[in-house]
């Protein structure tokens, strides 16, 4: 009996410490690994999305409240004032969540460029959303963004990538997504904006 | 039979060297080292995690019950390697994007629970210390040399700080094959045999 109690005694005592000691780690490092994200995951997409970009897009980021969620927001300054702006969004592909970076220009409300920047589709075939970025913005660009995306053969307008229909759909479903977060934040948003453009 | 610090160190680095002589811990030997860099990494994080459970598994050896004592090894050794996981995360994030899924595995690398129940559990706090830098240093060094050789031939380049240095010149075809995963069991077992010789005398 005794025996036992040290067991459970031990064993708790000691998970309960790393459990601790855990926590801390992950709370000192948190915001340490949300800029190496930024940094490495979304940097490379927003780069690659807005060539003609004159700001530094992550240093100049915000967050917009959307209920409980935050949502961050980069603004993309060209010719002197903020153009576009570009955020995450994400739908469900074939083997999992596909996260999309989504930039929208802030005048016409349409969308300026689309890019993956996390996914676990199929190497080969869903994975060319990601590898060959050009099938995924040619798809987005320029649409209004605030409308229902499909693939044609659900009665959309978006051609599915040959082979990856179903990695087409989360696309769609992404991109839906960010337009229905969009007009939801535009006036936010817009309010951001011209702070920047004042300060 | 007690030894020195210095020879449970040193025992590390040759007599009982991971992947050549102990044949331990071959899953992310074989699985990361088509790098050098990459090789390097995951040894030094399994360095890491062994030199920290193998002092908390020799300063709680007489408190642990020994009908519990594995999971007792594995929540310190479950701990250590988070950790790790989370510095990695945070400030050598190309590495662990690298490395993915092998960096959890170290949990269930047979190196770290080994030392834990063969040597830490029964040997003073200064000499499992000793034990877990000669045996992780040891592992580091093996995963560099077979990374090196792997590398140089399979892609013709040594990948060291970020920085690919070119070996040969453009006439160079590089010889795939040792890159990919049938490579790394040929290149382990070429270099099992070439210590096996050299031990032999």
């Amino acid at each position: 009996m005794r025996e036992l109690i040290k067991m459970v005694v031990v064993l708790t005592l000691l998970t309960t410490v790393s459990g601790g000691l855990l926590a801390g780690v992950r709370a000192a490092t948190k915001d340490r690994i949300e800029l190496q994200e930024l940094n490495f995951v979304k940097g490379p997409v927003l780069k690659m999305l807005f060539k003609n970009a004159s700001n530094d897009m992550i240093a100049d980021r915000f967050t917009v409240k959307d209920g409980k969620n935050e949502v961050t927001v980069f603004p993309v300054v060209a010719d002197g004032k903020v153009r576009y702006v570009a955020f995450a969004s994400s739908g469900k592909g074939f083997g999992g969540d596909i996260g999309v970076m989504v930039g929208v220009d802030v005048e016409t409300g349409k969308i300026y460029g689309a890019g993956v920047t996390t996914h676990s589709e199929t190497p080969g075939i869903g994975s060319r959303a990601k590898s060959e970025p050009e099938l995924v913005n040619s798809r987005f660009a320029g649409l209004p963004i605030e409308q229902e995306f499909k693939v044609k053969k659900d009665g959309g307008q978006i051609d599915a990538i040959s082979g990856a229909t179903y990695t087409s759909r989360g696309l769609c479903d992404a991109v839906t997504n960010a337009g229905k977060l969009y007009s939801k934040l535009e006036p936010i948003i817009k309010k951001k904006i011209e702070n920047l453009h004042s300060s | 039979m007690a030894k020195s610090i210095t020879q449970e160190f040193t025992k590390g680095l040759w007599a009982e060297v991971p992947p050549f002589r102990l044949v331990l811990g071959l899953c992310p030997t074989l699985a990361v080292t088509t790098k050098v860099e990459n090789g390097i990494g995951m040894g030094l994080a399994t360095t890491f995690v062994l030199v920290g459970s193998n002092i908390l598994v020799s300063m709680l050896r007489n408190v642990i019950p020994s009908k519990v004592r594995i999971a007792c090894f594995i929540t310190i050794i479950a701990t250590f390697v988070t950790i790790v996981q989370l510095l990695m995360q945070a400030y050598t994030y190309s590495l662990y994007l690298q490395l993915g899924i092998f960096i959890p595995l170290i949990v269930v690398n047979c190196i770290v629970l080994g030392r834990a129940e063969a040597f830490a559990s029964k040997n003073s706090v200064i000499l499992s210390i000793a034990d877990a830098l000669g045996i992780g240093i040891g592992y580091t060094l093996s995963l560099a040399a077979i990374a090196m050789v792997r590398e140089a031939l399979g892609a013709g380049t040594i990948t060291l700080f970020g920085k690919s240095f070119v070996l040969f010149g453009h006439a160079f075809m590089p010889f795939t094959f040792m890159v990919q995963a049938p490579g790394a069991f040929i290149c382990l077992g070429l270099m099992l045999c070439i210590m096996n010789m050299l031990g032999s005398k």
